[in-house]
């Protein structure tokens, strides 16, 4: 178990600079989530602190050591792949003893840990089996177990459930939460999926373009996004976006008009920017309800989702191609073809300005 | 109905005469020359395709020449060490090759195909002049240099070309558990390799083991000589005769171990010689 320190980190291949000043700290013990679109970094920003791409500049720390030129195997880093990469040749016992062994370790001590940790992992009837003879979630177990064998200080997982159905992934990813409450370790996890990112990290790293755009907790994300990217990113369904106009701003708050919907009041300060700027109003589906249309407020509502115990209604925003979401609780009296009025909930909007920034709140509020 | 099931039939027939035919081409040479090596001097020359008694007294003659169980032996030390160096040299290279990015990484895959299509003869004076130098005339050191020569460049294509598809995560999972190059090469590639091994070995060592203008070439006395050399100057009593009985016997002898280990190897073969083809 360790800290672990990123300072303006930096990497490029030839001439594409793919990770652009990364400044993080992760505390001891932490499960820490990089989540982002494909492509944006991640697997790269967590193979720099494993040791398997060098570092173009920049600090990495690992506790209080400067880690920057150690190998992997010095750095006491343990990786999961996207793809497992058992040793197809060796048995699961072999596979998880290989790492120990290279280092040296007593025969006793190499048999001890690995089954220990198979214990943990519940592989214990599996040790004399080839990978080729498992199924995708022993695979995936076994994956763990071989990383997790040396005792290193920090956990490296890339997608590790990406390869797995839809159920298994779900009571995978329990394991992997109860697993790191058991053990407590430090732990870096790259997935592409929000919803895996929320319901393990005690802290998630929002990657946008090799920067971080947002960093913290599930609720911090959820409820305060940093960032029109951030809104758009973490939710599902999306969050609603909308554009304002500003018609009134202060330190105080704010006066803004949507077509149809027309003028609203926000406790956003919009004292930095000018009068008539353009805005983006977000609003969570379940923040945005539905009442009888009135005069222009008229949206029409071209499908209705059931979900047995919600239901999602899309409607049509008249100003661009992606639909509106409003969420409740089934069931909804609302149908195909009816024409709604669109009510924010005050309270819980979220105001960005032209660079996708979100506007500071004027007092403290919960939005939800 | 009946001419369709007619047309069948003569499908059917055509494939198998085809087959046959296939067989015969194949075989025949290989099981005349078996047939004339069971066959007493005297009876040489009654053309007989099928054997009606077995006479060993070829396989005597031959194997009564110390001269020849040398060449076996020599042919055997040759083969089997242009096989290891070869596959030693190539798995590393591989390696290089393709694991590691370095630049004119391409410029090096085009030399070495490159260097495999010079025909023998055209290399032939300057090798020799190179094996003068090194004071390698007349031994085996000598073979296996030039055979190596030759062999390297198909092993090392196909070593290569194999090493790139292990996947790349393999060898990340290495590194993370702490293994240097070497203990990747040797425990974690080398057991997933044996197919391409197999297959390059195997063309590697009957390469080696059938050569005749570089052995004829860089050995001068019977101690040294390998198999299809001894085998070229087997002579009869007289300038006049050509011991055709002794020459099958020992062609025999010689092509025997090859066949043998074509069929312990044959799926490992097929194996590797596909799997550079299709993803397994
Ligand atoms: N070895 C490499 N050489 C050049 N470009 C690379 C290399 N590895 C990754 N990249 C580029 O870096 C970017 C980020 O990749 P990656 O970290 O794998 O993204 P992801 O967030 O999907 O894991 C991609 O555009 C990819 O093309
Ligand atoms: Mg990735």
């Amino acid at each position: 178990m360790a800290s672990l320190t990123l300072n303006k980190l930096n990497k490029s291949f030839g001439d594409t600079h793919i990770i652009k000043d990364v400044d993080l700290t992760i505390g001891d013990g932490e499960f820490v989530v990089f989540v982002g679109p494909s492509g944006c970094g991640k697997s790269t920003l967590l193979r720099l602190v494993a040791g398997l791409e060098s570092i173009s500049d920049g600090e990495l720390k690992i506790g209080e050591t400067l880690v920057n030129d150690l190998p992997p195997r010095e750095r006491g880093v343990g990786m999961v792949f996207q793809s497992y990469a058992l040793y197809p040749h060796m048995t699961v016992y072999e596979n998880m003893a290989f790492g120990l062994k290279l280092a040296k370790t007593a025969e006793q001590t190499v048999r001890d840990r690995v089954l220990e940790t198979a214990r943990i992992l519940q592989l214990e009837e599996l040790l004399d089996r080839k990978p080729k003879a498992l199924s995708g979630g022993q695979r995936q177990r076994v994956a763990m177990g071989r990383a997790m064998a040396r005792e290193p200080r920090i956990l490296l997982f890339d997608e590790p459930l990406s390869n797995l159905d839809a159920s298994l992934r779900v009571q995978m990813r329990n394991e992997i939460a109860r697993l790191h409450h058991r053990l407590g370790s430090t732990v870096i996890y790259v997935t592409h999926d929000q919803v895996e990112a929320m319901t393990l990290a005690d802290q998630i790293v929002v990657l946008n373009g090799g920067h971080i755009e947002q960093v913290g907790s599930p609720q911090e994300l959820y409820q305060r996004p940093a960032t029109r990217f951030v809104a758009g990113f973490i939710g599902s369904p999306t969050m609603n976006f909308l554009p304002a106009a500003l018609r009134e701003g202060h330190a105080e708050g704010c006066r803004v008009s949507l077509s149809g919907i027309g003028e609203l009041t926000l406790p956003q300060s919009a004292a930095a920017l000018d009068e008539h700027a353009a805005l983006t109003l977000g609003v969570r589906p379940e923040h945005l309800s539905l009442d009888e249309a009135q005069g222009s407020n008229a949206f029409e509502i071209v499908n209705v989702e059931y979900l047995g115990n919600e239901v999602y209604v899309y409607l049509d925003s008249g100003q661009s191609d992606e639909l509106l979401i409003h969420r409740s609780e089934a069931p909804s009296r609302w149908e195909i073809g009816q024409k709604a009025a669109l009510v924010p909930s005050l309270a819980n909007v979220h105001l960005f300005d032209g660079e996708g920034r979100a506007l500071p709140l004027t007092s403290t509020r919960d939005a939800a | 109905m009946n001419t369709r099931f007619a047309k069948s039939l003569v499908k059917r027939i055509a494939f198998w005469a085809l087959i046959a035919v296939l067989l015969v081409y194949a075989i025949f040479p290989f099981y005349y020359a078996v047939i004339t090596s069971l066959k007493p001097s005297s009876a040489l020359f009654q053309v007989d395709y099928w054997l009606s008694s077995v006479d060993f007294s070829n396989y005597i003659t031959i194997f009564s020449q110390g001269s020849f169980v040398q060449a076996i032996i020599n042919s055997v030390i040759v083969a089997v060490s242009v096989v290891a160096i070869a596959l030693l040299l190539g798995v590393t290279a591989a390696y290089a090759l393709g694991r590691v990015r370095f630049r004119g990484r391409t410029t090096v895959m085009m030399v070495v195909l490159g260097v495999s299509m010079f025909p023998q003869v055209a290399v032939l004076s300057g090798l020799f002049e190179v094996i003068r130098v090194l004071n390698l005339y007349n031994s085996a050191g000598g073979l296996i240099l030039s055979y190596t020569i030759f062999t390297l460049p198909f092993t090392v294509w196909v070593l290569t070309t194999f090493m790139r598809q292990l996947p790349m995560e393999l060898e990340e999972a290495a590194i993370m558990d702490g293994a240097t190059p070497w203990v990747t090469i040797t425990k974690v590639f080398l057991p997933l390799m044996w197919p391409a091994m197999a297959t390059t070995g195997l063309l590697a060592f009957i390469a080696a083991w059938n050569e005749f203008l570089f052995a004829l070439t860089f050995t001068l006395t019977s101690e040294e000589r390998t198999v299809p050399v001894a085998i070229a100057l087997i002579s009869g009593g007289s300038q006049h005769e050509l011991p055709w009985g002794p020459i099958m016997a020992a062609s025999v002898t010689v092509t025997v171990p090859l066949v043998i280990l074509v069929m312990i190897f044959q799926r490992r073969i097929v194996s590797g010689l596909t799997a550079g083809a299709v993803k397994g």
